[in-house]
């Protein structure tokens, strides 16, 4: 058996909590119904003050941090910065990681079966948003005896649920990072999103989202998303340095196989996505972000009247997903609205991906601000 | 923490409970030294990465934000004071950084070395050398220090836009709180302070 990393939260297992009472959400429909899976690292301590709630991305789940099995090739998504000693340090945190409703990955969502039915969920599962999964969370957290987290926090569209979080529940949460976040799409983003939709769902093998039934899966819909997606999240750069233009044979074969490593790499990604995600959690999970909007086309700094932690806002250079200029409209709006707030823009090659990735100055960043909360908080702080 | 002559008179002349902008605001030490003593809140700016870590570990609010692009993300009267220590000689334009300062404000604090400085003047009046000192420790070459200017040359640019000079006074970098604004303040002062009003 391999041995786990020192700085590893070690070997975890997903717990799952079931919930009775409906839900309203906020497209009009109610969920009776639901379970939450999730995971948790250290420990909750007796006033139940060190809670950190992790908030996922888009393709993201509830396995942040640590190895289900001994095997298990690689840790968790963001085992970078959770774990004894890292940024989220679990030797003074305990951090809860859930998957979000209309997930695929153990909570309730379309390839689980819907009670009333007897069918899949399918296509029939509500539209979930930020504000939604930011209620269902509260729930969580009301299950586990949480009653304010020290902090809540996320990247990407786990930055929105952060920061949704503190204008619909200020005083449950001491404090909240929002990494490679915006406070709403642009045009350009919504547009790819569209184009991973469509994607999906002109696939022959879609079948209106009851493609399971029919015994099969949108693979090339859902791996063709993916590789649009995925181009997104890295950076020019990062895609130059890794592949450049650089062959996989040594000649050209004048044909329209993979030749190219990029090419290589993207369909890699593409296949290994379309094989382990749902291809209607994925078109939920898109409109999730598209209509995530807490200041609903108005003024964002009146819109973050509500909040009143403190704020951690970082951006990364290269990100072109969402740039540093979203970032920086959400903090100028937290200083319009007097808020609490430092900003960081970490340069580094990777792109939107460099949320997940270590990189000494977004580990000291981001350590420093975890350090505060804990001090804020009269947590055990590091020597 | 307040090691810097500088922060001692600002740290006096700061009025309790006011909202500041600590423009290149280092490692936070005088926003957090304010807030302590004087329940100040505010913001710090700086581009350094070890001052904005410094600043979040010790709880001040810090903005990763270039100067030179102006404070067009700060409304007008945002604030009660922007304080800029020892950076005006490091921007592109001081003067319309001035102009800044005095639109998110009503007030502002601004300190820089002194050129005129006797010992500055010694270096390159009768050495002919480039001045290096305390104030200014880098050497012509690499130096971030842009834009040197004398007591009286800001005392004349804030003349030329009808600022009010509220209060003036030299320091010596090696004397730590003897400050003043007699005695020939352009030829002994090593860094000048200014606290100027809108006109």
């Amino acid at each position: 058996m391999p041995e786990l990393p020192v700085d590893s939260v070690g070997l975890v297992t997903p717990q799952t909590a079931h919930f009775d009472d409906p839900l309203a959400l906020a497209c009009g429909r109610t969920l009776p119904a639901y379970d939450l899976v999730y995971e948790t690292y250290g420990t909750l301590n007796a006033e139940r003050s060190n809670a950190v709630l992790i908030c996922h991305a888009l393709s993201g789940h509830h396995h942040a941090a640590g190895y289900h099995d001994a095997d298990e090739r690689k840790p968790g998504w963001w085992d970078a910065h959770i774990g004894p000693g890292k940024s989220i340090d679990t030797e003074r945190f305990f951090v809860v990681s859930l998957n979000n409703l209309g997930g695929c990955h153990g909570s309730t969502g379309p390839n689980r079966e819907n009670p009333e039915t007897g069918r899949l969920w399918g296509p029939e599962f509500p539209m979930v948003t930020v504000s939604d999964w930011v209620n269902s969370q509260v729930r969580l957290a009301d299950r586990l005896g949480i009653e304010r987290f020290a902090a809540v926090i996320g990247g990407s569209l786990g930055g929105m649920q952060a920061l949704q979080w503190t204008l619909a529940y200020p005083e449950r949460v001491a404090s909240a990072a929002v990494i490679a976040a915006t406070s709403k799409l642009s045009a350009q983003n919504i547009a790819f999103n569209e184009v991973a939709r469509q994607a999906i769902r002109s696939d022959p093998d879609f079948h209106d989202g009851w493609y399971t039934e029919h015994d099969t899966v949108p693979r090339r819909g859902l791996k063709l998303a993916r590789m649009v997606g995925h181009i997104t999240y890295l950076s020019e750069d990062a895609m130059g340095h890794r592949f450049g233009r650089d062959l996989r044979a040594d000649d050209l074969n004048f044909g329209f196989d993979v030749e190219f490593q990029v090419e290589s790499y993207l369909r890699y990604q593409g296949d290994t996505f379309s094989s382990s995600f749902d291809a209607n959690t994925y078109l939920l999970m898109t409109k999730a972000l598209d209509y995530f909007d807490p200041a609903q086309g108005g003024d964002l700094a009146s819109a973050l009247a509500p909040a009143s932690c403190p704020f951690l806002v970082v951006s990364f250079t290269t990100d072109w997903r969402f740039p540093p200029p979203r970032s920086r409209e959400l903090v100028n709006a937290l200083v319009r609205a007097g808020k609490s707030v430092s900003y960081a823009n970490i340069d580094s090659t990777h792109g939107h991906d460099a949320f997940l990735m270590p990189e000494p100055r977004y580990q000291a960043v981001f350590a420093a601000f975890m350090d505060r909360v804990a001090g804020d908080l009269g947590l055990e702080t590091r020597a | 923490m307040m090691n810097r002559p500088d922060f001692k008179l600002i740290h006096e002349w700061i009025p309790e409970n006011a909202h500041i902008l600590d423009l290149a605001c280092g490692d936070g030490s005088l926003l957090a030294a304010l807030a302590r003593d004087k329940n100040v809140t505010g913001y710090g700016l700086e581009i350094d990465p070890d001052g904005i870590t410094a600043c979040i570990a010790r709880g001040v609010n810090v903005i990763e934000q270039n100067l030179d692009q102006g404070l067009a993300n700060f409304d007008d009267n945002a604030c009660d004071l922007v304080i800029m220590t020892q950076a005006l000689q490091a921007l592109r334009r001081p003067d319309l950084m001035l102009d800044e300062m005095l639109r998110v404000a009503g007030e502002a604090i601004i300190t820089f070395p002194n050129f005129a400085y006797w010992r500055h003047r010694v270096h390159l009046g009768i050495r002919g050398y480039m001045p290096v000192s305390k104030s200014l420790p880098h050497a012509w070459y690499d130096t971030p220090n842009i834009h040197l200017s004398t007591f009286n040359d800001f005392e004349q640019l804030c003349r030329d836009k009808g600022l009010i000079i509220v209060d003036r006074a030299v320091g010596i970098g090696d004397h730590e709180g003897h400050w003043t604004s007699r005695l020939w303040p352009n030829l002994f002062g090593e860094i000048a302070i200014f606290r100027v009003s809108r006109g």
